[in-house]
C-alpha cells in the first residue's frame, strides 16, 4: 500500500481476522445442520393458500370498501382531499394537456409549453440546458406523443409540488428534531419499499378512479427522497454556523430562515430532483388506476407486445425525466443571466404562449413532420433482431447462473428449517453490527415468519442477494471506468438514467425471449434498475479521490491496475457501501416487477394480490415482508458500512 | 461583450420569426366540437386484454354514433373496475371471466353491480401446447400420456420434474391441485404475466421447443398460432367445488356483462345498449385482429367491424 498504514490499523487487522474466522465458523456449522435438517421446518405455504392473517386482511378490505359510503371519515376526509387534488391536476392539464374552457385544445399549446420550458430553463439553469430542454419538449412533439407527454408531466407536476409542500416542512422538522427523525424514518422506509401494487387498489377505494388517486400513489413513491435529503441537508450545516448565528442573538425561526436553509439549499435541490425522478419511475404504474399520459401508451401496447410502441412512449418518459434531470440538477448552482437576456427571453415565451392560444398551429402539433414511426420500426426490428439471433447463447448463460449461484443459494435459504436460518442471520448480525443489529434482525426476522410466507421470502432474498452481487460488480468496473473518465463518464450516464427511467416492461418483451418466464430474468431486470444508481455513486466516489493521492500513486510506479485496487477503491469505500446499501433497496424495489417474468415468491404473491380480491390479504403479507427484508438488509448493510469505514 | 451580441441578434430574429408565422394559419374555435347529445356520460371500463378492448370499443362506437352518448373509457384492472360500481365511477364491464370472489363481494354483499346478460362469447382455460408438438406427438393432447414426456419439458425453474408454465396473474388456477391429484410429475412456474405466456408460446413454436403452459381462448394470439388444448378429465358441474381435490378440466365461460346498479336502475339508452350486445367468438376475433396484428386503433376497428356488419348492431339498438 502507499498510503503511509497508521498505526491503529494493526490491531484492528487482527480484530478483523478473528472476526473472519468466526463468521467462517458460522457458516460452515450452517452448511453441517443443513445436510441434516434439509426440508425440515420450511415453513411453505402453496401459491393458492392462506393463512388466518390472510383472510383477516381481506374481511377489513371488504368492510372498508362496504362501509364507504357511510362512514364520516370517507364522507368528510377523504373526500375533501381528493377534490382538492382533482381540482389541482385538472387544472394544469387544462392548462397544457387537454381541452379545456369550452376550447378544442389546452388553453397553452405546444409552442407555449417550448417557451416556457425554454424560459424556465434559461433563467434558472442557464442557455445550454435551456436548449436541451427546447430540443428535448419538441422531440416529444416530434414522436407523436405531445399530448400523452403533456399529461403525463401535469400528473407529475402534480405530484411533485404536492410532495414538496408536504415534504420540506416534514424534512426540516426531521432535520432539527431528532426525535422527529427517528420516528420518520421508518415510515419513509415503509413508502419506498412497500410495492405500489399493494395499495393501488385501496387507493382507489379511498379516492375514487382519477387523477387524485394516480397523484397520491405517486407521492407516496416520490415524498420520501424530499424529506430525507430536506433533513440531511439540515443536518449537514456546520455546528459552528449554527452556534455562531446563536451567539449573535437570532432567535430559532431567524436562524432556520437566514442561516440554515440558504447554506442547504444545494442539496434540497437535489432532493427535488430525486423527487421529480421518482414520480417519472411511476408513470407505468400509475396507468393501472387509469392515470392519464404515456405509462397508458405503454400499457395498452404491451396487451399486443408491441415493443415499437412501448419504447416509443417510454422514450418520451426518458427525454422527459433527463430534461428535468438536468435543469434541476443545473439550478444548483447559483448564477445570474444579464437582465437583458431575462427579459426578451420573457418577450418571446409570452408571444409564443398567445400565438399557442390564439392559432391552431401553435395549438396542436402539427402531424406531419414525425419521427415516432421510425422510432417504433427500429425498436420492432432490433427487438425481432435480438430474439431470433441470441436466444441460443444467452440461454446457456441463464442455465449456467442458475445452477452455479441461484439454485445453491436458494437451496441453503428456503430448504434450511426457518429457526436455523433464523439463528445464522441473528448471529452473523450480531457479528457485524453487535447487540442492536442482531435485535434489529431477530424481529425482523420474527415478522417475516408471522407474514406466513416465511419460504417465499426467502427464495426472494436468494434471488436479491444475486441480483445485488452482480449490481456490485457492475458498478465497481463501469463506475471505476466513469470515475477515471471524463468521456466515458459523458457517454455512459445518459445511457444510465434511460434504464433508471425507462418502464421495466419495454425491455423484459425482450429479455423473456432471451431468458424465459425464469428467475434470473427478474435478477436481470432488477440489474438493469439498481445498477445505474450503483454506477452512479461508486463514480463519483473515485472521482472524488483527491488527485494528488493518484498522482502520488502512479509517480511512485504503480500500474493503472494497482492504482484502482491499493487507492482509489480503498478510499472511495464511503462510496462502495453506499452503493451496496442503495443497489440492494434498489433491487428489492424491482421484485414486483420479478414477480411478473417468473420469479415467483413474493413478487408473485404481490401481482395475485392485486389481481384477484381472494389473494388480497396474501398480497398485502407479501408487501410487508418485502418490506421487513429491506429494512433488515438496509440496517446490516449500514451497520456493516460504519464498522469497514471507521 | 461579442456573445451577447449574438445571443440579441438570435433572439431578436427568433421573435420577428414567430411573428411572422404567427400572421397566418387557422385558429382556435374556427371549428367547433360536437355536443354530447341525450344520452349522457357512459362511464365504460377497459380491462386490460385484447379481447375486452374489441368489445369495449365496438360498443363505445355504437354508444357514441347511434345514441350520441359521451363515452368515457377508464382502464383499469378487473378488482379496481368493480370497486367503481360503488363509487359511481364505472357503468359497465363488458367481458368479464367468472369471478365469482368479485360476484359475491359485489353482486351478492355490497349489491353494488348487477349482471346484464351474456356477451354470447365462450371462454376456455385450459393447458396448451405449440401446434408444432400437437403435430409430432399427439398423443401428448391426452393428459394420460403427460408424464411420458415430462423429462422434456425440464426448465432451470423446474428442477428435475417437467415445467407447466402458469402465470397470467389476473385468472384463478387450480393448477397445482391438478398435477397433484393427477399425479403429474411436474411443477407449476408462475410466469407471472400474460406477456411471459405469450413470449414462451412464440419462441416455442418457432424454435420448436417444449412449452405446455396455462392458457385461455378467445386470445388474439390463437389468431396467430394455432395453440392446441391438452384434454383433461371431463369438467362435471361441482368437481372445482374444492380447490384441493380438483382434478377435472376448467368448466367453460360464459363471458357476461356487469354493470352498477345505479345504470341499471335508471335503464338509460346506454344501458340497454350494453344489455342487448351479444356477438360471437368469431366476431370479437376479427376486431381483436384489427387491433393485434393489423394495428388499428380500437376506434377505427370498431367501426370497420360496425360498418360490415350494421345488421347485428341495429338488432342491439332495435330494443332500446
Amino acid at each position: 500500500m502507499v498510503a503511509v498504514p497508521a498505526p491503529r490499523q494493526v490491531p484492528l487487522f487482527f480484530d478483523r481476522y478473528k472476526r473472519l474466522v468466526i463468521v467462517g465458523g458460522i457458516v460452515l456449522a450452517w452448511l453441517v445442520l443443513w445436510l441434516v435438517f434439509r426440508n425440515f421446518g420450511t415453513l411453505p405455504l402453496d401459491a393458492s393458500e392462506l393463512t388466518p392473517l390472510h383472510r383477516w386482511v381481506n374481511s377489513v378490505n371488504d368492510a372498508i370498501g362496504a362501509s364507504r359510503n357511510s362512514n364520516p371519515v370517507f364522507l368528510y376526509f377523504f373526500n375533501e382531499i381528493r377534490l382538492v387534488i382533482d381540482e389541482f391536476v385538472t387544472f394544469i392539464q387544462a392548462l397544457i394537456a387537454q381541452p379545456s374552457f369550452g376550447r378544442p385544445v389546452p388553453m397553452i399549446g405546444w409552442l407555449g409549453v417550448v417557451g416556457i420550458a425554454g424560459f424556465v430553463s434559461l433563467a434558472v439553469a442557464g442557455w445550454r440546458v435551456a436548449l436541451l430542454a427546447i430540443a428535448g419538449f419538441v422531440f416529444l412533439g416530434l414522436q407523436g406523443l405531445w399530448q400523452e407527454s403533456m399529461d403525463t408531466l401535469s400528473l407529475t407536476l402534480a405530484a411533485v409540488v404536492i410532495s414538496l409542500l408536504i415534504g420540506i416542512p416534514l424534512g426540516i422538522w426531521a432535520g432539527l428534531s431528532d426525535r422527529a427523525n427517528r420516528v420518520l424514518t421508518p415510515v419513509l422506509d415503509f413508502m419506498q419499499t412497500m410495492p405500489t401494487f399493494v395499495y393501488l387498489a385501496p387507493l382507489t377505494l379511498f379516492f375514487l378512479i382519477g387523477p387524485a388517486s394516480a397523484t397520491i400513489a405517486t407521492l407516496i413513491y416520490a415524498a420520501p427522497p424530499a424529506i430525507r435529503i430536506t433533513a440531511h441537508a439540515i443536518r449537514s450545516v456546520p455546528r459552528t454556523t449554527v452556534e455562531a448565528s446563536e451567539s449573535l442573538g437570532a432567535t430559532r425561526q431567524q436562524t432556520l430562515v437566514k442561516v440554515l436553509l440558504p447554506s442547504s439549499r444545494k442539496t434540497i435541490v437535489l432532493g427535488i430532483n430525486q423527487t421529480i425522478m421518482a414520480a417519472l419511475s411511476m408513470v407505468t404504474i400509475a396507468a393501472l388506476i387509469d392515470a392519464p399520459g404515456l405509462g397508458k401508451t405503454v400499457v395498452k401496447a404491451l396487451q399486443t407486445l408491441d415493443v415499437g410502441t412501448a419504447f416509443n412512449a417510454g422514450l418520451a418518459i426518458v427525454v422527459l425525466a433527463i430534461v428535468l434531470d438536468r435543469v434541476t440538477t443545473a439550478a444548483t448552482e447559483r448564477r445570474s443571466l444579464p437582465r437583458w437576456a431575462l427579459f426578451s427571453g420573457l418577450g418571446v415565451t409570452g408571444v409564443s404562449v398567445y400565438f399557442s392560444y390564439t392559432y391552431l398551429w401553435a395549438a396542436e402539433f402539427p402531424t406531419d413532420v414525425e419521427i415516432g414511426s421510425s422510432i417504433r420500426q427500429g425498436a420492432t426490428a432490433v427487438t425481432e433482431w435480438v430474439q431470433d439471433s441470441l436466444p441460443v447463447i444467452t440461454g446457456g448463460f441463464k442455465d449456467f447462473v442458475t445452477f452455479a449461484l441461484i439454485n445453491p443459494l436458494q437451496a441453503l435459504l428456503a430448504e434450511s428449517p426457518w429457526f436455523l436460518v433464523a439463528l445464522v442471520i441473528v448471529a452473523l448480525s450480531f457479528m457485524i453490527g453487535g447487540l442492536k443489529s442482531a435485535v434489529v434482525s431477530a424481529v425482523c426476522l420474527g415478522l417475516l415468519v408471522a407474514t406466513g410466507l416465511w419460504q417465499d421470502s426467502m427464495i426472494t432474498l436468494a434471488s436479491t442477494l444475486v441480483a445485488t452481487i452482480m449490481v456490485m460488480v457492475l458498478g465497481v468496473v463501469v463506475g471505476v471506468w466513469m470515475g477515471r473518465s471524463r468521456r466515458a463518464d459523458r457517454a455512459i450516464r445518459p445511457i444510465l438514467d434511460a434504464a433508471q427511467v425507462m418502464p421495466a416492461f419495454v425491455y423484459l418483451v425482450p429479455f423473456l425471449a432471451l431468458f424465459a418466464a425464469s428467475r434470473f430474468t427478474a435478477i436481470i431486470a432488477a440489474v438493469v434498475f439498481a445498477a445505474p444508481v450503483a454506477i452512479k455513486i461508486i463514480a463519483d466516489g473515485v472521482r472524488a479521490v483527491s488527485p494528488a493521492t493518484v498522482e502520488a500513486s502512479t509517480a511512485l510506479g504503480s500500474s493503472s491496475w494497482q492504482t484502482i485496487v491499493k487507492v482509489q477503491l480503498p478510499m472511495a469505500r464511503g462510496a462502495l457501501t453506499l452503493a451496496a446499501n442503495q443497489g440492494l433497496i434498489y433491487v428489492l424495489s424491482m421484485v414486483v416487477v420479478g414477480g411478473l417474468v417468473g420469479a415467483g415468491a413474493l413478487g408473485y404473491d404481490v401481482v395475485a394480490g392485486f389481481s384477484q380480491g381472494q389473494l388480497y390479504g396474501k398480497g398485502l403479507a407479501a408487501g410487508v415482508a418485502i418490506v421487513v427484508l429491506g429494512v433488515m438488509l438496509d440496517r446490516l448493510t449500514q451497520a456493516a458500512a460504519k464498522r469497514w469505514t471507521n | 461583450m461579442a456573445r451577447h451580441n449574438v445571443l440579441g441578434t438570435v433572439s431578436a430574429g427568433l421573435v420577428a420569426l414567430v411573428v411572422l408565422a404567427g400572421c397566418g394559419g387557422a385558429k382556435v374555435g374556427d371549428t367547433s366540437s360536437g355536443a354530447a347529445g341525450d344520452c349522457g356520460t357512459f362511464n365504460l371500463a377497459i380491462n386490460p386484454w385484447v379481447g375486452y378492448e374489441a368489445n369495449a370499443a365496438v360498443l363505445a362506437y355504437v354508444a357514441e354514433k347511434e345514441l350520441k352518448c359521451k363515452v368515457t373509457k377508464k382502464e383499469l384492472k378487473e378488482e379496481v373496475a368493480w370497486q367503481g360500481f360503488g363509487t359511481g365511477e364505472v357503468d359497465a364491464v363488458v367481458e368479464n371471466w367468472g369471478h365469482d370472489d368479485l360476484r359475491k363481494k359485489y353482486i351478492d354483499e355490497q349489491k353494488t353491480a348487477v349482471s346484464a346478460g351474456s356477451t354470447g362469447v365462450k371462454g376456455q382455460i385450459g393447458w396448451y401446447v405449440p401446434p408444432w408438438l400437437a403435430k409430432e406427438h399427439p398423443d401428448i393432447l391426452d393428459w394420460n400420456n403427460l408424464n411420458k414426456y415430462a423429462d422434456q419439458f425440464k426448465t432451470s425453474e423446474s428442477g428435475d420434474k417437467g415445467q407447466l408454465l402458469d402465470g397470467d396473474p389476473s385468472f384463478v388456477t387450480n393448477d397445482e391441485a391438478l398435477v397433484k391429484n393427477l399425479n403429474l410429475n411436474y411443477k407449476v412456474v408462475y410466469g407471472g404475466s400474460e406477456t411471459a405466456l405469450i413470449q414462451a408460446f412464440r419462441q416455442a413454436e418457432k424454435d420448436k421447443k417444449w412449452v405446455i403452459g396455462y392458457f385461455y381462448s378467445p386470445q388474439w394470439l390463437l389468431n396467430e398460432i394455432k395453440l392446441a388444448k391438452v384434454k383433461l378429465p371431463e369438467y362435471k358441474a361441482g368437481c372445482d367445488a374444492d380447490a384441493e381435490k380438483v382434478a377435472c378440466d376448467y368448466p367453460d365461460y360464459d363471458l357476461d356483462k356487469i354493470v352498477s346498479k345505479k345504470f341499471a336502475d335508471a335503464n338509460g339508452p346506454a344501458f340497454q345498449l350494453v344489455k342487448n350486445f351479444k356477438w360471437t367468438n368469431e366476431d370479437q376475433n376479427t376486431v381483436a385482429k384489427y387491433i393485434a396484428e393489423d394495428k388499428m386503433k380500437p376506434e377505427d376497428a370498431a367501426k370497420k367491424w360496425a360498418e360490415a356488419n350494421a345488421d347485428k348492431v341495429k338488432a342491439w339498438l332495435a330494443k332500446a
